[in-house]
């Protein structure tokens, strides 16, 4: 079997599988290059999906990694046809919708996720909706009318950049979350709580520890029945509980899968000549740490970026410090490394009302932070911490819990 | 072409090693003063999704867009890596008796 000229093949077309075809062309493989995806769109950021394309600020172009129009100029060739149905690692090929084989030399799996289903919300129903792709952002804007009663299942980083999006548009809004506090398992308890003052200072009708019972109607949910016996009209009910990685293929292939495609340090899976990248992936930041999936921005710009490295054998281990942001109204959250829903090792105010929170090891290194803050105001602090994280030198307490002790010169110290 | 000079600040209304936005008509700039007392002036907004640059961190000749990482430096105004792409347009700036001025097109 000759995979010397077979192609390199890119399952997965969102953001971790465009940015892995566009740095295979940046860094010079002029080979064939296939990136198959299952949205008619060519790679796209998805942030935007629950912020400006939502509120309609922005649109497709201005969340595209690149247009078709340059897809072909760099002779990446993108499939929508149809899914893969089957992978096998042993011949190196792939199965595709038509029947056809497609031999490849090296495969990434950039296959992402879909938005988990609750078992008591019917499918069928034409006004509940899922936020993942571009599409759906498009339906649900189009049902985000001033006075239109909405209620959003999951108080998670996607329920509640809906709700927030949803009362700048002037709809109603009730948040349901089934946990004590608003994204509870990413988030320190400070955090959750200015999300929730934030949110219900904006009207939101935010209800915690609570359970659903059943969405009431026909062809149209009409209600929300709680299992406390309470029961809300909608106009639209949007469900944002996460996200289920698409490790479906790998898995039936025979490579290793656990919360998603595990991969070892450089991002290659269990099977040789394939790699995962993005949502999707399950990996460790540190050898012997433990596994973990980010899905998140930078990690689909960093894991898409690097497995292009190693696709080409670069043989790079993969360290990138995580982190995300979320927004809110006119505020907005940051965090870098490995922060926990547990209490921080620090705090420190800032000059907005924000704050900064600290993640310190045993021997006061810094491990991670998030922070609080207007607009995009505490993205200097946290590109600070992430710095810090990366020194590795020992924090004093007191330097990181004042705010005249300035990150940066922590750093320059 | 010709330039406008436009009053921006006091020379010490930036710190050392940092940025500050500046609108002016339609436009919206950054100016930025190195650790030794340089400056300098770009478009405000990030060319990979619009976001201002002015919320971004200053290290030594570079700028980080608050949102995407992405890095230009600022001198020149060059994109550093991806997902910037496209170059930051850059102004002339000039300082007379401790005041920072900014050259627009006209």
């Amino acid at each position: 079997m000759n995979t010397v000229n077979a192609p390199l093949v890119i399952i997965g077309a969102g953001h971790a599988g465009g940015r892995a075809a566009l740095t295979l062309r940046s860094e010079g493989y002029s080979g064939r290059l296939i990136l198959i995806g299952d949205e008619a769109h060519a790679p796209y950021e998805r942030p935007p999906l629950s912020k400006g394309l939502l509120q309609g600020t922005t649109d497709l172009a201005g969340c595209s990694l690149c247009d078709s129009t340059r897809l072909g100029e760099l002779d990446i060739e993108h499939w929508t046809a149809g899914p893969v149905l089957s992978l096998a690692p042993a011949q190196h090929g792939l199965q595709l919708a038509d029947g056809s084989w497609l031999a490849y030399g090296r495969l990434l799996l950039a296959t992402g996720g879909r938005a988990r289903r609750l078992p008591n919300v019917p499918e069928h129903m034409a006004n509940v909706l899922y936020l993942r792709t571009h599409d759906e952002a498009l339906t649900l804007r189009n049902g985000l009318r001033p006075g239109s009663r909405l209620v959003v299942v999951g108080g998670g980083f996607i329920g509640l950049e809906v709700a927030a999006t949803a009362r700048s548009l002037g709809c109603s809004v009730t948040l349901l979350e089934a946990g004590p506090r608003l994204a509870g398992r990413v988030l320190p308890e400070r955090l959750s709580g200015v999300l929730l003052d934030l949110h219900r200072a904006r009207g939101v009708d935010v209800r915690l520890n609570v359970a659903i019972e059943a969405v009431l109607g026909g062809e149209r949910a009409e209600a929300v029945q709680l299992v406390d016996g309470q029961c809300l009209p909608c106009d639209l009910l949007v469900v944002g509980v996460g996200m289920q990685p698409n490790v479906e293929l790998a898995r039936t292939a025979g490579l290793d899968v656990g919360q998603g495609i595990r991969v070892d340090g450089q991002l290659q899976s269990s099977a040789a000549d394939i790699f995962a990248a993005g949502d999707v992936c399950e990996f460790r930041l540190h050898p012997g740490g433990e596994f973990q999936r980010q899905e998140t921005w930078r990690n689909a710009e960093h894991q898409g970026h690097h497995a292009a490295l190693n696709l080409l054998g670069a043989g790079l281990p993969f360290n990138s410090i995580p982190g995300f942001w979320s927004d809110h109204y006119d505020w907005g959250l940051q965090t870098t490394g490995q922060i926990s829903s547990a209490e921080p090792s620090a705090s420190r105010a800032t000059a907005d009302g924000g704050f900064v929170l600290f993640y310190l090891d045993a021997g006061q290194r810094l491990l991670g932070a998030c922070g609080w803050g207007m607009g995009n105001s505490i993205a200097r602090d946290i590109k600070l911490c992430e710095r810090l994280i990366a020194c590795g030198t020992p924090l004093q307490v007191p330097a990181l819990m004042d705010a005249g002790v300035s990150l940066k010169q922590l750093l320059r110290n | 072409m010709s330039e406008q000079w436009i009053d921006v600040c006091c020379v010490d209304d930036i710190d050392e090693e940092d940025v500050m936005r500046f609108d002016h008509g339609q436009h919206t700039y950054a100016v930025y003063r190195s650790a030794d007392s340089e400056f300098f002036a770009t478009a405000g907004l990030c060319t990979h999704e619009s976001i201002h640059l002015a919320d971004g961190l200053v290290m030594d000749h570079v700028i980080e867009c608050p949102k995407h990482n992405g890095r230009f430096d600022y001198r020149s105004g060059k994109a550093l890596g991806a997902p910037v792409c496209v170059n930051l347009k850059t102004y002339p700036v000039r300082v007379e008796a401790g005041r920072l001025y900014l050259g627009v097109p006209t």
